[in-house]
């Protein structure tokens, strides 16, 4: 290989990275709320892309500042999460899975059409606090919405990390999605527990659909691919495991990049589900995943 | 401290408690015996909140709790350890202890109190760090009993302690018990080991099909024919 194959190469990983940060983060989001509820969160895309539009709307039609702007993005989001945990999903809590994923694609629907309905389908440019631009650095050029599209998601799995490994309340998230039961009779309020697992979820969704928007612009489907990839960083990490989530997505969007420059861009779909197939075949509770415990 | 009155509990169409009475007094430890079935363990899951009787009606210090969520009834002062220990298995063994006191609202005191259990506790002090699905089967006893301890009850639900273990440890958990209630805790024991649980209580009760069917100071079920022939085995 020469020097320039592997530049190019390099480039790839690199642009890979910040596509499979966005897979992450949405990953992340569906594993905090497989872990704690069991349900498999088919409008986690819609409630990102929803979001996304509220934040455009304060950026261009109200004229928000980014950082404002972002920040009433996210608590929006978080309200939002909190919001359809209670009223939608609790009811069906104990209802058949069949019956909860119907739910959740119906939430899907409701989500996309709505967005459609307020803000139409064309699609629509997305600012960033960026400018547009690239930095070169030992022969590499990474552009500069790459490195802020990464930094970002790490900022937020880092925070994430603190808030549920050094916080009594993310102890106590932890703990209702490992033992209900038990959560119960220490006093942990169950209920507020999983409709807070949903209200960061959406947060982190949020997220995620704010970075990935500048790249794929705007629109009420913009996030049916960026979900399907999320779904395949989610289940190739394993569905159990919120680190297998990061490192599943960020694989995800490398083993894509690498495939379309490598072999064809219309094939990298295709190809990348291909890889991951055969990993769940050999292994199938994923890369981190343990084999599942059921819930009592 | 406690009183159940003519307490009626079922899960789903089938009737687990039917009209169940008793009374634990404060200071005291009041044993609960039966064969598997007989009731024991819902007599304590109606107790604490988890399940809600059909008919009847649970006091508690004068308060009514059988309509209150468990989160409230911790907070009155009514801790449960529960069948199967139920520790929390992927976090570590000082996570646990920390989530038992969840519900209390005098933050300060906490880490005077995770003293105290890992006094009782030794064991706990040195797997601190240890994620809790590793320790042994006497140990996360052990853990249930100080996460128990860490919402400071005034009355301790015990549901089998000593199922599982070995004799060793199982008479360490009961020494721990007779100390947890000299220092002033009350408790309410599930056993399935009778003669055990009858030297450490002063009053029992005999369930069988969800009733009562018998109760009294412990000395004097020791010596009742049908309880020895049942429960003691001699």
């Amino acid at each position: 290989m020469t020097e320039g194959q592997l530049l190019s190469l390099a480039q790839q990983v690199i642009s890979g990275l910040s596509a499979g940060s966005i897979y992450a983060l949405l990953a992340l989001a569906l594993v905090l709320i497989y872990q704690s509820t069991d349900v498999v969160n088919f409008a986690q895309g819609e409630l990102a892309m929803f979001t996304t539009f509220i934040a455009y709307t304060l950026l261009t039609w109200y004229g928000v500042p980014f950082v404002p702007a972002a920040v009433l993005t996210l608590g929006f989001a978080f309200i939002l999460g909190y919001a359809v945990e209670r009223v939608v999903i609790r009811p069906v809590e104990d209802a058949p899975v069949l019956s909860v994923v119907i739910v959740t694609l119906g939430l899907y629907s409701i989500f996309n059409s709505v967005a459609g309905w307020i803000w139409g389908y064309v699609p629509k440019g997305f600012p960033t606090p960026i400018p547009a631009g690239t930095i070169r650095f030992a022969g590499l050029t990474v552009g500069l919405l790459d490195l802020w599209i990464l930094g970002s998601a790490l900022v937020i799995m880092v925070l994430l990390h603190l808030f549920l490994r050094h916080t009594t309340l993310g102890t106590a998230m932890r703990a209702t999605a490992h033992n209900r039961t038990a959560a119960r009779l220490v006093g942990i309020p169950v209920g507020r527990m999983l409709s807070l697992g949903w209200g960061l979820s959406a947060v982190l969704g949020a997220v995620a659909g704010m970075l990935a928007a500048p790249k794929i612009f705007l629109e009420p489907n913009m996030m049916a691919g960026v979900l399907l990839y999320a779904f395949a960083g989610a289940v190739l990490g394993g569905l159990g495991s919120p680190f297998g989530a990061i490192v599943g997505g960020l694989l995800v969007g490398v083993i894509e990049n690498l495939l379309g420059a490598l072999v064809a861009t219309e094939l990298k779909a295709g190809l990348a589900f291909l890889m991951i197939l055969a990993v769940l075949v050999v292994r199938p509770q994923g890369l981190f995943g343990t084999a599942r415990r059921r819930k009592v | 401290m406690l009183r159940l009155e003519r307490v009626s509990a079922a899960y789903g169409r089938i009737q687990a408690l039917r009209g169940v009475s008793l009374e634990v007094p404060a200071g005291s430890v009041v044993a609960l015996l039966g064969a598997n079935g007989a009731g024991k363990t819902t007599t304590l899951r109606v107790i604490s909140g988890l399940l809600r009787p059909t008919d009847g009606a649970v006091f508690f210090e004068g308060r009514r709790i059988d309509r209150l969520p468990p989160e409230a009834i911790v907070r009155l002062g009514v801790a449960h350890v529960p069948e199967g220990r139920q520790v929390f298995a992927d976090l570590t063994v000082g996570e646990n202890l920390i989530l038992g006191a969840y519900a209390r609202r005098d933050r300060r005191n906490v880490p005077a109190d995770l003293e105290r259990v890992f006094e009782l506790f030794p064991v706990l002090r040195e797997r601190r760090k240890q994620l809790a699905g590793t320790l042994s089967g006497g140990e996360q006893q052990m853990l249930a009993i100080g996460r128990a301890l860490m919402a400071r009850p005034r009355l301790l639900l015990l549901d089998e302690p000593s199922l599982g273990l070995a004799p060793m440890v199982a008479r360490e958990i009961f020494r721990t018990v007779r100390r947890v209630n000299a220092e002033g805790t009350t408790v309410l024991l599930v056993e399935q080991d009778a003669s055990r649980a009858l030297q450490v209580a002063q009053t029992a009760y005999v369930l069988q099909t969800g009733q009562v069917v018998l109760w009294g100071p412990a000395a004097e079920l020791r010596q009742n024919e049908a309880v020895r022939r049942s429960y003691l085995g001699y």
